[in-house]
């Protein structure tokens, strides 16, 4: 799935997540160049119950992301609320 | 999704979990302490009825995770062998959710090294769990 012609990224929801999107993944613009730190807060203001979990993380590439991480296009992107595994 | 390292044994599955299959993996001769934990789905949470559980994984990433636990656990203890299992899709009250199996010349490592597994994946790995009861159903952790 090549993307390149548009600006916008998927973002993979999860859990809780799936449930605050009203589905599987959300679609947001100009999320290139921003920080992780910048998505989330585009996500709680877009969604505001993501700001009433206790918390959650971004997944960049299959890794945790750090607030100061750059996303560069391509990026596999995943909304990592509280884990409950076990 | 079988780990093709030796001595680690990573399985997220929607089918039924095996602990004769994680005992056979971590069992050596050298090993004269096996530990296991199995978590099973119980029928009652924070006094509530639970009739049945529905398991959620970020498969590839919770893979990866489940695997740096694995690395970390031998690492730290100096275990011989990890196996570390878990289910995804629908449970039913009694069902096996999660299996950790370590072994290790001594018992002291294997006790130890089995709780850290199971610790760090509560705490780490993207899994999600939905709680089902009598009167509706929830995400578990999600909301304070």
């Amino acid at each position: 799935m090549v993307e390149l012609a548009y600006a916008t990224m998927r973002i993979q929801c999860f859990g809780v997540a799936r449930e605050i999107a009203g589905g599987s993944s959300i679609t947001l613009d100009q999320v290139e160049g921003a920080t992780v730190a910048d998505l989330r807060q585009r996500l709680v203001a877009t969604y505001p119950a993501f700001g009433e979990l206790v918390s959650f993380a971004i997944a960049r590439n299959e890794e945790y992301a750090r607030d100061e991480e750059q996303i560069m296009a391509g990026d596999e992107l995943v909304i990592i609320p509280p884990v409950a595994g076990g | 999704m079988d780990n093709s390292d030796t001595l680690h044994d990573i399985l997220l599955s929607d089918r039924p979990l095996s602990l004769e299959h994680c005992r056979d993996f971590v069992s050596h001769p050298s090993c004269g302490g096996l530990c296991f934990f199995v978590g099973t789905i119980r029928d009652v949470n924070l006094g509530e009825t639970v009739t049945h559980l529905e398991f959620e994984a970020y498969a590839p990433m919770a893979v990866k995770e489940m695997r740096k636990i694995a690395v970390a656990a031998r690492d730290r203890f100096g275990l011989h062998a990890v196996a570390l299992h878990h289910r995804t899709g629908d449970l039913a009250i009694g069902d096996t959710a999660v299996i950790v199996a370590v072994s290790s010349k001594h018992r002291k490592p294997a006790f130890e090294g089995c709780e850290f597994v199971i610790d760090e994946l509560k705490k780490h790995v993207p899994i999600w769990k939905k709680e089902f009861r009598p009167d509706g159903s929830h995400w578990l952790n999600a909301r304070p």
